[in-house]
C-alpha cells in the first residue's frame, strides 16, 4: 500500500500506478506508469463501507460534482449529488475517475509516451471497458477500499458497472446501470464509425500525430460530436426544442446555419473540441464497440453474472432512448434473473432520449434513492 | 393500523418465515412489504406497470418490470420457496403455462382467482343474459383484463391435469375472512366468490395440513 500516501482521503487529483504494477490490457499490451485523474466527495467512514464509484459516460469526466476545469461548467451530475440527494457526500464517499484512454488527467493517447517523449497518438494501445475497470479497481484499492458500496454509471458508465460486477463481484455490494447495454449493437458501432471517420478524414488529424504538428482535427471531432449528439436525443425532444425554427428571419438561400437545430449542433460540436481530444474519442468509442460482456462467457450473458449473484442490481432504461433501447436493459435483467442475482428494473417514461439519465427525471431519482437506501439498510449503513 | 387485505392475511399465514418469495404482479409492493416485515422473507417482484415498479423501487423492493406470460421463463428452476400470483392468473395469455412455470421456479405456488362458478355470477348470467358484473368481477366485458376466467371446478380439473397437489385452499367473499374449504366439494363451486390455493408438485415435500383456524402455520 505504498500508493496510499500519494492520495488524499477526500478531494482528488492524479494517482500514479506503483512502478512494479503495470496495467495489463485485454489486447495483450502493458501500460507502465499509468496515471488516473479522479475526484472524491465526502469522507470514507471508519469501516470503509460507504464508498460509491461513479463511472462516467463516453465524453464525461471525473468532474461529476465540481466545476469543469476547462469549461467552468458545473459538475455533470450535480442534480444527483449533494446533501439530501440520492448520492450524498454527507453519508457517502463518492469517487469518480477519468477512464484510461481519456483526456482529463488519466493516461490516454494525448499523454506523453515516456519511451519517446512525444504524445502516444496511435501508438497508444487499444483499450476495452474491462481495461478501464481494471484500472479503476486498482485506484479503489489504493484508496484503501476493499468493497465498494455501489458502482453507478449511465451509458458507457453502465457498461463499466456491469464489468465491475462480472470481474470483481466480491468487491461490490450493489450496481446501478442506467440507460446502458451489455453489448454494442450494429447501429451503435455504425454511429461510432461515422464519428471516427469524420475525425480521420480531417487533414489535421495527421494519422493521429496531430500533437507533434501543433494542430488538432477540430472540424472532424466537431462533426463526430454532432452526429453522436443526435443519438443522445429523441426525435420528439429535438422537435419540441427546435422544430423548424429559423435562426433569423427568412432563409439564407445558402448553407449557413438557417435552422436553430443546425446552430445548436454546430455549437455542440465547437464547444466539444475545446474540452476533448480527438484520439481519445477514437479509443473510447472503440472500447464501447468491443464491449460484449457475454462474449467471454460462451455468448451466454447469464453465465457472465453467475459469480455476481450476491450483488444487488438496479437497472433503469428510458422509453425514448433509441441508442440503448429498453430491450437491451431487459436482456440484461433477464440474464441477471437467470443468474439468480437480486435485480430491480424499470423502464421510465421519458421523451428526452438517451440523455434522460443526466436530466430531471423524478422517477429515476426516487427509484435510485429507494434502491440505495434499502441497500444501505442491508449494508448496515443506515 | 392499515387494513390488510384478507387474501394477504391468508398468504401471510401460509408463508414460512425467512423464505424466498416471488410475487408475480406485485403492484406497488404491499404484499412483499408485509411479508418482509412480518416474515422476514427475501422477496422479489414482477410487475407490468412502470408506476407500480417505480413505487416498489422507491420502497426498496427488488422488483423487475415484466409480465407473467413472458418473464417467468427467465427465472432459474427452484429459485424460490413460493411464487405468488394474486388475482392475475385469469388475465394471463396462457394460464396453464404460467402455472407450470410458477411451480418450476418455486417449490410452492400461491394462486388466487375469482370463481366464475360463484352463484352470483351464475345468477347474473342466467337472469340478465349479459356477461356478469359482480363485486369480484366489476368491469364490463369490453374492458376487463380477465381473458381466461374459470370456475373452481375448472381449476381443479387443470390441477389434476398438471398433476399438482393442493396444500391449502381457502375461499373469500367480500371483506370477510378466509374460510378454509375442500375445493373438491361441488357446493364450494357455488359458494366461493374468490379462491386461494397453495399448490405444489405431486412428489414434492409435504407440509402439515393447515389448521382450520386462522392461526399462523409456522408460529410454534
Amino acid at each position: 500500500m505504498a500508493a496510499l500516501d500519494l492520495i488524499t482521503p477526500a478531494g482528488g487529483g492524479t494517482w500514479r500506478f506503483p512502478e512494479n504494477e503495470p496495467l495489463r490490457l485485454d489486447s495483450g499490451a502493458v501500460l507502465e506508469g499509468l496515471e488516473i485523474g479522479y475526484q472524491t466527495y465526502g469522507e470514507l467512514n471508519a469501516d470503509k463501507s460507504n464508498a460509491i464509484l461513479i463511472c462516467h459516460a463516453l465524453t464525461g469526466d471525473q468532474f461529476v460534482a465540481s466545476p469543469h476545469p476547462t469549461t467552468g461548467k458545473p459538475g455533470w451530475w450535480l442534480r444527483m449529488i449533494g446533501p439530501g440527494k440520492p448520492l450524498d457526500p454527507q453519508k457517502h464517499f463518492i469517487i469518480c475517475s477519468n477512464v484510461i484512454g481519456g483526456c482529463m488527467g488519466s493516461t490516454g493517447p494525448a499523454s506523453i509516451n515516456p519511451a519517446t517523449g512525444k504524445a502516444y497518438g496511435l501508438s497508444f494501445p487499444v483499450i476495452t471497458i474491462a481495461d478501464m475497470v481494471r484500472a479503476q479497481a486498482m485506484l479503489v484499492k489504493a484508496l484503501g477500499i476493499e468493497t465498494l458500496f455501489a458502482v453507478i454509471g449511465g451509458s458507457m458508465g453502465g457498461m463499466q458497472a456491469q464489468q465491475w460486477a462480472v470481474d470483481y463481484p466480491e468487491r461490490l455490494f450493489s450496481a446501478v446501470i442506467l440507460a446502458s447495454a451489455s453489448r454494442h449493437s450494429a447501429q451503435n458501432i455504425a454511429f461510432h464509425e461515422v464519428g471516427r471517420q469524420a475525425i480521420m478524414a480531417d487533414p489535421d488529424w495527421r494519422g493521429g500525430a496531430y500533437a507533434d504538428h501543433g494542430v488538432q482535427p477540430g472540424k472532424g471531432l466537431a462533426v463526430a460530436r454532432m452526429a453522436a449528439h443526435i443519438t443522445y436525443l429523441s426525435e420528439p425532444a429535438l422537435q419540441r426544442k427546435f422544430g423548424r425554427e429559423l435562426k433569423r428571419d427568412g432563409l439564407s438561400w445558402g448553407f449557413d446555419a438557417d435552422f436553430q437545430v443546425e446552430s445548436y449542433l454546430r455549437h455542440q460540436g465547437a464547444s466539444f473540441v475545446d474540452r476533448f481530444d480527438a484520439n481519445s474519442y477514437l479509443y473510447i468509442t472503440r472500447a464501447t464497440d468491443y464491449f460484449d460482456i457475454a462474449d467471454a462467457h460462451g455468448g451466454v450473458l447469464a453465465k457472465a453474472f453467475t459469480r455476481a449473484r450476491n450483488v444487488r442490481f438496479c437497472v433503469l432504461s428510458f422509453t425514448s432512448d433509441w441508442l440503448y433501447p429498453t430491450a437491451e436493459s431487459r436482456h440484461l435483467v433477464r440474464a441477471l434473473t437467470a443468474a439468480g442475482a437480486k435485480a430491480a428494473f424499470v423502464e421510465i417514461e421519458s421523451d428526452k432520449g438517451h440523455d434522460a439519465f443526466l436530466l430531471d427525471e423524478p422517477v429515476m431519482d426516487s427509484a435510485l434513492a429507494g434502491f440505495l437506501s434499502s441497500a444501505e439498510r442491508d449494508r448496515g449503513l443506515a | 393500523m392499515t387494513i390488510i387485505r384478507e387474501d394477504f392475511r391468508e398468504i401471510l399465514r401460509l408463508v414460512r418465515p425467512s423464505s424466498r418469495v416471488l410475487d408475480v404482479g406485485c403492484g406497488e409492493g404491499a404484499l412483499l412489504d408485509l411479508l418482509a416485515h412480518e416474515k422476514q422473507i427475501d422477496g422479489r417482484g414482477l410487475e407490468l406497470s412502470a408506476s407500480g415498479v417505480a413505487a416498489c423501487m422507491a420502497r426498496g423492493l427488488s422488483v423487475v418490470q415484466g409480465d407473467a406470460d413472458q418473464d417467468l421463463d427467465h427465472f432459474p428452476d427452484r429459485s424460490f420457496d413460493y411464487a405468488v400470483l394474486s388475482q392475475t392468473l385469469q388475465a394471463t395469455r396462457n394460464p396453464r403455462h404460467v402455472l407450470n412455470e410458477l411451480l418450476r421456479i418455486a417449490e410452492r405456488a400461491i394462486v388466487s382467482f375469482p370463481n366464475f362458478g360463484h352463484w352470483r355470477v351464475r345468477w347474473s348470467l342466467l337472469s340478465r343474459g349479459r356477461m356478469p358484473e359482480t363485486k369480484a368481477l366489476p368491469l364490463p366485458w369490453w374492458s376487463t383484463p380477465n381473458i381466461h376466467l374459470c370456475t373452481l371446478a375448472d381449476f381443479m380439473a387443470l390441477i389434476e391435469d398438471l398433476d399438482l397437489r393442493v396444500d391449502a385452499c381457502a375461499a373469500f367473499a367480500g371483506q370477510g375472512a378466509a374460510r378454509p374449504i375442500d375445493p373438491t366439494k361441488a357446493v364450494e363451486n357455488w359458494r366461493a366468490e374468490s379462491c386461494l390455493f397453495m399448490l405444489s408438485r405431486n412428489g414434492g415435500p409435504a407440509i402439515g395440513e393447515p389448521s382450520p383456524g386462522s392461526g399462523d402455520l409456522f408460529d410454534g
